[in-house]
């Protein structure tokens, strides 16, 4: 799958591939030990924010979850 | 000035469907369940000073059960794309992810989706022809309750439609070998004089994007549980086997 930063793939690549092993053999375990994909997760971060600059993508500053506030009544 | 919102859920056309089977095709590895699903039209009445404006929209429910365990579910739903079913989908990026002290397994994905108007849209907004959207999705993960929380929201062309999604993904602790999947919608329009089919096309995809997002993850499922498949015998060779399939495709995951 393509990053929005089109020389961040392969960043990616290497960061995803590391969060998909840690998860399903540490995490979905109940293993709490530190998640490995710190160092990859950023170089492949510090690519994408700039990429996310250089496109003026609306993302800065949006809370998490934000919208469930609105949501929780419904 | 101050303005305030109260939602006020008016059921003037409530449908609710009757439990159906819907099954996949190909026999893939996840049978879908029973799915129950509501439609309702919603109102959100604001006032703003002493002028009353009214904001309409659409909700949207269903739940559906799927036959795989809670653990796969949510191995291959981080790793869904690409699909046969998602080309509209054309980047994925992470761009936080934090386990809290509480062991919550917090993460915040970009999407960027093709931004594909009806015609008669297009005419009347040829400016948003060249924007594709974008989408955030935040999720919460919680080992301890089996469940995934999620919720998609566009950030751009929002006056237009916007489309916020919940997803609750649910293991079962008498039905292990089974997950729950609800998904609820809220789609609206603020564009004056033209809510109505901006929501009635926006339900219209929503719907049909809800289908391609079970197939895919139906997919990325079967995918996973073919990799991950024991052969009786030599695992030496099955690894071979795994190293040189990795190379001449994208890179596989397996656990």
């Amino acid at each position: 799958m393509n990053s929005v930063g089109e020389g961040c793939t392969e960043l990616k690549r290497e960061y995803d591939q590391c969060f998909n092993r840690w998860f399903a053999e540490k995490f979905l375990k109940g293993d709490r030990s530190a998640d490995p994909c710190s160092e990859l997760f950023l170089k492949y971060h510090t690519c994408v924010q700039k990429a996310i600059k250089e496109k003026d993508i609306p993302v800065e500053g949006v809370e998490f979850m934000g919208p469930n506030r609105e949501k929780a009544d419904s | 000035m101050i303005m305030y919102c109260s939602v006020i859920i008016i059921v003037t056309r409530a449908r609710t469907l009757t439990r159906a089977r819907a099954r996949t095709e190909g026999g893939n590895a996840a049978d879908v369940g029973d799915v129950h699903a509501e439609l309702r039209d919603y109102y959100r009445l604001c006032q703003w000073g002493s002028a009353g404006l009214v904001m309409m929209g659409k909700y949207f429910f269903s739940e559906t059960d799927i036959k795989s365990t809670w653990d796969q579910v949510l191995a291959a739903f981080w790793q869904r794309y690409p699909n046969p079913y998602s080309t509209h989908v054309l980047t994925e990026d992470v761009l936080f992810r934090e386990v809290t002290p509480d062991n919550l397994l917090l993460s915040r994905r970009l999407l960027t989706k093709t931004s594909r108007l009806p015609r008669w849209a297009e005419r009347v907004f040829p400016g948003n022809l060249s924007r594709s959207v974008y989408i955030i999705e935040d999720s919460v993960v919680d080992l301890g309750n089996r469940s995934l929380t999620t919720l998609t929201w566009n950030v751009n062309h929002a006056k237009l439609m916007r489309v916020v999604e919940r997803c609750v993904f649910a293991g079962e602790q008498d039905r292990p070998v089974w997950t729950r999947i609800t998904r609820e919608a809220w789609i609206s329009s603020g564009v004056f004089g033209l809510s109505r089919p901006i929501q009635e096309f926006g339900l219209a995809r929503f719907r049909s994007n809800q289908v391609k997002a079970m197939k895919g993850l139906e997919h990325a499922l079967s995918n996973l549980q073919k990799a991950s498949a024991v052969c009786p015998g030599d695992s030496a060779e099955k690894q071979k086997n795994l190293n040189s399939a990795s190379k001449t495709q994208k890179p596989q995951q397996y656990i």
